[in-house]
């Protein structure tokens, strides 16, 4: 069993070993790599079919760099590790291929995180709003920094 | 003549039979449905957002708030992620609390989605009979920790409360009880035909649609795929007791509901242990989390409905500066696309109600007014002292209840 867990994290280094730019082992089951933009289809693809990894889930954090989208992927058999892939998306052209077409998982995820941060995701095959009302201003998305809450109400009130 | 037959059946916004707000668009011809569209986000309460105004400790009561069913499921992958970050290890008293209180909350959890089944498909002396049972978990959640649901245990670095030595006797005596009614429903379940007619091939999802769709808990474990954090990544006392992973290989209805009855047996199995191992191990029940260095937290929980996945990011303050939340009914839900087509109207609903997609039932009464002279007869505080009198008078007098339980 220790063999084998050790092996799924060399084996993801040695495969993915052009693509990953740094690897963070922050304990022996949680681990972070950090990618390009262009390179996450393949990635995830590796872990997903290749690896047999679960993928949790996604998020994205809004950073002066530009907005970080995170994919959290479980290896179940493997010990429980948590392989987390982080990538970043700037401002300016936000947006990134969409893995949906790949992880059917993943697609509540791809459609909130572009409610809510305003990534946008090529190819993904059902790319309408999941959580924000029709009504829901187009450029406003309330999990980046400079959104502020009272945006919404002083709207409201102009509109009384 | 050709027409087109297709109709739209609407199920919501508000789901009339699981009073929660969800929203399917179901597209059948005759009885049959050929596609289904779900809208979620009706009732989305930016507790993501407001985490990141939230101190560590608040977040804790902040995502105990997020479900009242599985509340303590939250805070438990919450503090385990929070504990990633800090690298702190708990007591081991702590672990087995932590441990216990999961799965009571599993057992209860299960027992009401098993009632909810029975009454769905209009079996109603299942859902009275499992409700009974369920009612004795609530009154150990009572004793325990002073409430039937939100029950506030847990806090970064350990637990708030301990479990009282004397109170074990009382609660092996309850727990002995509701594994005897709980075997005896699922031999019951198991043998009984309308129960078989109704569930067994209905809503099958395959081995490999759930892998593909990334479902978790029973949803997952109903279709053959042994996956359990509790196994597979031990927190809590998990690695330190005895027990299995239930796993169903068909994928229906029916498998699923067996998941979740033998999980109960498994849950009480643990917390036995547990308990007898609070007999012999003494000490601290929390250790003090001093600050929060800069950096990345994960944790994961497996809640009665999946796996709860936690992702906390801090920058050295007091406050997350993000805060993600990711539960099971969210990867389970989009199942319902692999599963619901093909089948009638009448399998869809319960079909949707197979993953046990999670809503709140902690709501009681508010307030009685009477409607002649409209003065009020009752209203929350007095709720809360009816309440507080019950704790008390559990407290008081669980030793003359010898027969309370029997049927």
């Amino acid at each position: 069993m220790t063999k084998r867990e050790k092996d799924i994290i060399i084996q993801i280094k040695e495969s993915l070993k052009e693509k990953i730019i740094s690897w963070e082992e922050r304990t022996a089951n949680r681990h972070y790599f950090t990618i390009k933009k262009g390179d996450i289809v393949a990635v995830a693809r590796y872990l997903f079919e290749k690896g047999k990894a679960r993928f949790i889930t996604a998020s994205g954090i809004d950073t002066p760099r530009g907005i970080e989208i995170l994919y959290h992927f479980s290896f179940d058999h493997h010990g429980g590790k948590v392989v987390t892939v982080k990538t970043l998306v700037p401002k300016d052209k936000c947006e990134i291929e969409s893995i949906t077409p790949y992880i059917t998982g993943a697609v509540f995820i791809e459609r909130e995180i572009q409610d809510l941060l305003g990534v946008r995701f090529l190819n993904h095959p059902d790319p309408r709003p999941l959580l924000a009302a029709e009504s829901w201003p187009k450029d406003w998305y309330p999990l980046r920094c400079d959104f502020r809450d009272t945006q919404f109400t002083d709207n409201t009130k102009q509109e009384k | 003549m050709s027409r087109n037959r297709k109709t739209i059946i609407p199920i919501g916004p508000y789901h009339p039979l699981q009073e929660e707000p969800e929203y399917f668009e179901l597209e059948v011809e005759g009885e049959k449905v050929l596609d289904i569209d779900i809208h979620i986000g009706y009732n989305h309460r930016a507790i993501e957002k407001i985490g990141e105004r939230m101190t560590w400790d608040q977040v804790i009561f902040l995502v105990e708030r997020i479900c009242g069913i599985c509340s303590t499921s939250h805070p438990i992958a919450n503090c385990n992620a929070q504990e990633d970050l800090a690298g702190v290890e708990i007591p081991e008293r702590a672990k087995y609390i932590r441990s216990i209180v999961g799965e009571l909350e599993r057992i209860h959890s299960h027992l009401l989605w098993a009632g909810l089944a029975g009454h769905f498909i209009g079996y109603n002396t299942l859902w009275m009979w499992i409700w009974k049972y369920r009612e004795p978990v609530l009154e150990l959640f009572e004793l325990v920790t002073g409430n039937r649901n939100h029950y506030a245990m847990l806090k970064p670095g350990g637990v708030r409360r301990d479990i009282k030595e004397e109170d074990i006797p009382y609660f092996l005596k309850v727990l002995d009880e509701v594994e005897r009614k709980v075997d005896m429903i699922t031999k019951a379940a198991l043998d009984d035909p309308v129960l078989a007619a109704r569930l067994k091939g209905v809503g099958i999802l395959t081995k490999e649609d759930a892998i593909k769709y990334c479902a978790v808990g029973p949803t997952a474990r109903g279709s053959g795929v042994a996956i359990d954090v509790r196994k597979d990544d031990p927190y809590a006392a998990y690695d330190l007791v005895e027990w299995n992973v239930i796993t169903q290989k068909e994928g229906d209805v029916f498998a699923k509901t067996v998941v979740r009855l033998l999980e109960c047996l498994e849950s009480v199995k643990i917390i036995r242990q547990c308990l007898e191992k609070l007999k012999k191990v003494k000490g601290d029940i929390a250790v003090k989390i001093k600050e929060m260095p800069p950096g990345e937290g994960k944790g994961h929980h497996e809640a009665p409905r999946g796996e709860t996945f936690h992702y906390v990011r801090s920058d050295g303050s007091n406050t997350p500066v993000r805060l993600k939340v990711r539960a099971p009914t969210y990867v389970n839900l989009p199942t319902c696309k692999a599963t619901v087509p093909g089948e009638s109207v009448a399998d869809a609903a319960l079909i949707l109600a197979s993953i046990d997609p999670c809503y709140c039932c902690t709501e009681r009464m508010m307030r009685v007014v009477d409607k002649k002279s409209g003065k009020v007869l009752m209203d929350g505080s007095d709720l809360i002292r009816l309440s507080q009198e019950k704790t008390r008078k559990l407290l008081g007098s669980y030793f003359e209840r010898e027969d309370r339980y029997k049927c």
